[in-house]
């Protein structure tokens, strides 16, 4: 039987405002498919996806989907029920789970009738059962999801999907949460169930993983589609270059000395609720000159080791020191004054606040310093002038320093928190995160600063979930699992990748 | 120490708690399911004076007693729905939107009242619900006499939380209620309606709550008067908290706040010659404090509680 | 189709438009329940206008009865800006007034020139420890300071309702629940002969005008903002966001209990159990119809201050209830809401290809 197509996009268009989200973008998906949408940051991947699912309404365009017996039909559009009703199935980024009930409510809300006295839970059952048994997508079904691990609820996620027979399946960002392990497993899983007839978009921007499991590849770049190709016939370069329009800014790290140790972290411990809240007995040294690279899946303690280097979480045991002088009670004031610059993992949740103007989120860590505040009151003329002379050296760009700092971009707020960080000349800098939802300008920009603090004699500890972020900038790299922090031996990824995923080496 | 034992075995004794719990039975419930849903609701306080109002004035206009009853229902349904309107389309603040109902609720009351009676000196009767004699239940041992003495409403409210737990455990509306409070998405990705299954359940739980005012003029007393409901929302809303959103314990929670004002009532004329009497009428309310304090650390909130959510963002 | 798209910047103007327009249709609102009485609405609005700018003595009453919701209002205001929730302004203003003829009602007989600031601050000081407590219990225990504002309320009345039959209760009082006056040194001065307007009001007028500097110009200021609009971003930017609390949790309850102080020792003379109308819970009206803004709150004090002496003097005239004005308060609470959503969003009459998002 020769692939039909089950999926056609014609010329779809979507602007917000004065912003062109999607501009004329068609795409066809095949029966047993799958295909790659790739792209960068804000290309408008996940825009052109919320218009299939109904989520949006396009400015212009049509959906097609394939019906049972293969023939397409125009979706309605705007309507998620339509989408669910017509087999597509959508897994986001963030688990659009309850925490609160169980793996099988999730699956089967909304699939059974509302007002109906009675519930037919064994029957739903069963038939997820089955659905497991064909897919290899296992979870624990009785228990509530919150207890499930992040894997786990990504496969509640697309056993969701299924159980409503969803015939094309789109991932936005799958492996985001996973280790690289259980990624190549996914994908196993997904190709499989290719084989038995559904049709996976997935959309990323991991190079790798879309060469290694995907059939086509459509790249988007600026809200158009720049290019499609089988994937046989593209490599990494190729796409890349498509992706960003241009090649890659690289980022040079001339080798240095490490000099005196400016972070020590000896037998700490910090009791948490969870594990992302929990460290067992770590030691960490970090020197002048040095970036040292935390590569981990996110929740295996990396939460409470940037809280204690914050100073927002006291160790419950070992100590702490900044420049070999050990912190008492570390808070976030004492660390910020011992030489600390913290770049945090949420900037719009803890970097910024929002509805304060660009000019006083500059001085918020320095509030006390003469130029700031004199006599308990505030400076006003110096605070704008320190947010002007701030803005041009950083380049943040946006409606202006006394405009409310969330008016800004995403990447503009990371450029208003490095230039707060690193105007103070930090001893040591925290960077959690830092290039998370940026683009790839924005993010060579955070590792070029990060390089400079280092070549001036900061120490850097760098956390991060992009491994090859974390090769590209540290000069040691340390894998955290199970809230214990253990040097990696060597830069081989699949070494790395098999620490990550707790196995021994 | 013996007078106390003898209280506390009494049947009029918990006769009295029951009678007492009966309101915040029905206030916690609709509490309870207006934050399952993930919104706070501090109309609550002025809902129950709507509730008082317009089930006493039903019946004085005319009304059978259930014809009130379905009044106040309608009355803290219309109320309910004003707050919904404003919390979950609009995505206003719950708290200033709720103490506006309240405000709102009280002073709407107030006014048609005394609009309605411009000059009376002592306030109307009417002839209120009856202590209920269900045969077989009423010769039960112990409970027999305790239940022998509440009046319909009482049942009405125990029945109700029966029906709460069945819904909220047992039926898929009770698992897209529990999945709305702690993550909106997840419901919304499924096709079902956030805006309408939490504004359904603020105005079923706002109807509630005025059900627990109509009891104190239907039931309690005879009459409605300025002032009566006198904070025993606000005791529900901390009620709830201690009952960790469970309608069981909601009802376990507003029996033991029965059974404490039942007893201060009984001690303060035992003892009230050694301490002023508003020792023990402060009691209750010392109690919700505590109450909530011992709750409040390990609380476990619906995740979704006060956050407003909209369409298409995610 | 409508749309409804978040404002950029949120105009200057909606900042003074929505509480003008709120107020406004509150207002008309109010001919609702007013033609229900059977009144008519016109001779109505007339009669309440007449009752606050008919005479120079109306005007001072509605003055003097904006005093303590200008306390009140500004007790609101800051506690909500750091989103500290204090709905326990009348508690705190009976413990202001309590603190206030403990002192003045003969406990110490000293020249006005000591007693008058003493009450003050001794006032300010119980309305204070009133608001420390129940942020202690959000601070350590996580217990929701709402529904411990609230209960407190009830508490701080029944404790006023012993006090006045016990320890305060006015010996020549013939067994009335009511205190012993305040000395005549310890009164606040009158603004006025003849009338009734005292200088409490000019303390209000006083203590909104530094609210506003400290608030916009003060390192103090500042941390209390950060901590009510992004309270992570201020603990982790090293803002010792307990002591923000604290402070302005005192602030808030001495602003309340000064409310109570300026009733007692500036009005009345002394304690009843009957003192506030409600003055706690309308001072959140107030701060609401101020955008939260100190000298904003002057503007709505001396508005719901009108309402309520209006609608009293119209009760009289035309027999309609005065709880109108409660009416007329509480609907322009709902409007002020409704309207900040219009200040924050823009809604857009589009035609078909929008969706609402």
């Amino acid at each position: 039987m020769t692939p039909y197509p089950v999926l056609q996009l014609r010329g779809l268009s979507k602007r917000f405002g004065p912003v062109v989200a999607n501009d004329d973008v068609s795409l066809t998906l095949h029966k047993g498919e799958v295909l790659a949408l790739l792209g960068e940051n804000g290309a408008g991947k996940t825009t052109l996806m919320n218009m299939l699912f109904g989520h949006y309404l396009p400015d212009a365009g049509t959906v097609e989907v394939a019906d049972a017996a293969g023939a397409l039909q125009p979706l309605p559009l705007g309507h998620p029920q339509a989408a669910l009703a017509a087999g597509v199935g959508m897994v986001h980024q963030h688990f659009a789970l309850a925490e609160n009930i169980s793996a099988l409510d999730n699956i089967t809300l909304g699939a059974e009738p509302l007002w109906s006295l009675r519930r037919n839970r064994a029957a739903a059952k069963a038939k997820v059962e089955g659905i497991i048994q064909r897919s290899g997508l296992s979870a624990p079904l009785d228990v509530p999801v919150g207890r499930l691990s992040v894997g786990e609820r990504q496969r509640v996620e697309i056993l969701k999907a299924l159980y409503r027979d969803a015939r094309i399946l789109v991932l936005d960002e799958p492996t985001a949460v996973l280790t690289p392990q259980e990624a190549d497993t996914l994908f196993a899983n997904i190709k499989a169930m290719t084989k038995s007839g559904l049709s996976v978009i997935f959309i990323s921007h991991k190079l790798r993983e879309v060469l290694a499991f995907s059939d086509r590849i459509a790249v988007l770049r600026h809200g158009r589609k720049v290019g499609e190709m089988p994937t046989s016939e593209a490599n990494e370069a190729k796409i890349a270059r498509m992706m960003v329009g241009a090649d890659t800014p690289l980022v040079e790290r001339e080798p240095l000395a490490p000099g005196a140790p400016v972070l020590n972290l000896s037998g700490m411990s910090v009791v948490g609720r969870s594990k992302r809240e929990t460290l067992n007995a770590v030691n960490l040294s970090v020197h002048a000159q040095e970036i040292v690279g935390i590569a981990g899946i996110s929740g295996n303690g990396q939460h409470a080791l940037a809280q204690v280097i914050s100073g927002l979480k006291a160790p419950d045991m070992g100590t702490v020191a900044i420049d070999q002088a050990a912190i008492a009670h570390p808070t976030p004031a004492r660390m910020v004054k011992a030489g600390v610059g913290r770049i945090p993992e949420d900037r719009h949740h803890e970097g910024i606040v929002g509805a304060m103007s660009v000019a006083e989120n500059l001085v918020l860590e320095r509030l006390t310093e003469p130029d700031v505040s004199t006599g308990g009151l505030l400076r006003r003329e110096d605070i704008a002038a320190n947010a002007t002379k701030l803005a041009k050296a950083y380049d943040v760009r946006g409606p202006g320093t006394e405009a409310q700092a969330r008016l800004l971009s995403g990447g503009n707020i990371q450029k208003l928190i490095l230039a707060r960080v690193f105007e103070r000349n930090p001893r040591l800098i925290l960077a959690n995160q830092p290039t998370r939802g940026l683009d790839l300008g924005a993010a060579a920009e955070v590792g070029r600063r990060l390089l400079d603090a280092r070549a001036r004699g900061a120490g850097v500890v760098l956390i991060s979930e992009d491994l090859d972020e974390i090769l590209g900038l540290s000069d040691r790299v340390l894998v955290i699992r199970d809230g214990q922090l253990i040097e990696a031996p060597t830069r081989d990824r699949a070494t790395i990748g098999l620490m990550m995923a707790g196995e021994t080496v | 120490m013996m007078d106390l034992l003898n209280i506390l075995l009494s049947d009029s004794f918990w006769a009295a708690s029951l009678r007492i719990a009966t309101p915040l039975i029905f206030g916690v419930l609709g509490a309870l399911i207006c934050e399952r849903s993930g919104v706070l609701n501090l109309g609550i306080e002025g809902i129950f004076v709507v509730g008082a109002m317009c089930g006493w004035m039903a019946v004085w206009l005319g009304a059978s007693l259930w014809g009130g009853v379905l009044a106040a229902a309608l009355a803290g349904a219309a109320f309910g729905f004003l707050h919904a309107l404003l919390t979950v389309p609009l995505g206003l603040s719950q708290h200033v939107s709720g103490l506006g109902i309240t405000l709102f609720a009280t002073s709407a009351s107030y006014f048609t009242y005394r609009t309605a009676l411009p000059n009376v000196s002592s306030p109307p009767r009417i002839e209120p619900f009856q202590p209920l004699d269900i045969p077989v239940l009423s010769d039960l041992p112990v409970l027999g006499p305790v239940l022998f003495q509440q009046t319909a409403l009482t049942w009405l409210a125990l029945g109700m939380v029966g029906l709460v737990w069945f819904v909220l455990d047992r039926t898929a509306l009770g698992v897209a209620l529990k999945a709305v409070g702690d993550n909106p998405d997840s419901v919304d990705a499924q096709g079902l309606s956030v805006y309408g299954l939490r504004i359904g359940a603020i105005v079923a739980g706002s109807s509630l709550m005025a059900l627990g005012g109509a009891f104190l003029t239907m039931s309690a007393f005879d009459a409605f008067f300025f002032g009566m409901v006198n904070g025993r929302g606000w005791v529900c809303i901390a009620l709830v908290i201690f009952a960790s959103w469970r309608p069981g314990k909601a009802l376990l929670g507003a029996i033991l706040f029965g059974a404490f004002d039942a007893l201060q009532v009984r001690l303060q004329t035992e003892m009230g010659a050694l301490v002023p009497g508003q020792v023990f009428l402060m009691a209750p309310y010392i109690l919700s404090i505590t109450a909530l304090v011992i709750a409040a650390r390990s609380a476990d909130y619906p995740r979704a509680l006060l956050t407003p959510w909209f369409k298409g963002q995610r | 189709m409508i749309r409804i798209e978040p404002r950029d910047t949120p105009s200057r103007a909606f900042a003074l438009g929505v509480p003008l327009l709120s107020a406004l249709v509150a207002l008309g609102f109010a001919a609702i329940p007013l033609l229900a009485a059977g009144a008519n609405p016109i001779a109505a609005y007339g009669a309440m206008f007449k009752g606050v700018f008919g005479s120079v003595f109306a005007f001072t009453e509605m003055l003097t009865r904006a005093t303590p919701l200008i306390f009140t209002g500004l007790a609101a205001a800051l506690a909500f800006r750091a989103k500290l929730w204090n709905i326990g302004g009348e508690g705190q203003l009976y413990l202001g007034a309590m603190a206030a003829v403990a002192i003045g009602a003969g406990a110490l007989d000293i020249p006005g020139i000591f007693l008058v600031p003493l009450i003050v601050v001794m006032g300010a000081a119980a309305g204070a420890v009133g608001m420390a407590a129940p942020t202690y219990l959000r601070v350590k225990f996580g217990a929701d300071e709402v529904v411990t504002t609230l209960l407190l309320n009830f508490i701080i009345l029944i404790l006023v309702q012993m006090m006045l039959e016990g320890p305060l209760q006015d010996p020549m009082g013939l067994g009335w629940p009511q205190s012993a006056p305040i000395l005549d040194q310890g009164m606040l001065p009158k603004l006025m002969d003849r009338m009734r307007l005292h200088s409490g009001f000019i303390l209000a007028l006083i203590l909104a005008i530094v609210a506003q500097f400290m608030l916009i110009r003060s390192v103090w200021g500042f941390k209390l903002r950060a901590v009510g609009e992004n309270v992570a971003a201020a603990r982790h930017a090293g803002i010792n966001v307990n002591r923000s609390f604290f402070g302005v949790a005192a602030i808030s309850g001495a602003l309340a209990g000064l409310a109570g102080v300026s009733e007692v020792a500036g009005l009345k003379g002394y304690l009843t159990a009957d003192l506030s109308p409600g003055f706690g819970y309308t001072g959140i009206v107030v701060a609401m119809l101020a955008g939260l803004s100190p000298i904003g709150v002057v503007l709505a004090a001396l508005f719901i201050a009108s309402v309520f002496v209006g609608a009293d003097g119209m009760s009289r005239a035309m027999g309609v209830s005065s709880f109108l004005a409660d009416l007329v308060v509480s609907v322009s609470l709902l409007c002020v809401l409704v309207g900040g959503f219009f200040a924050k969003f823009r809604v857009v009459l589009a035609g078909k290809g929008e969706v609402a998002q």
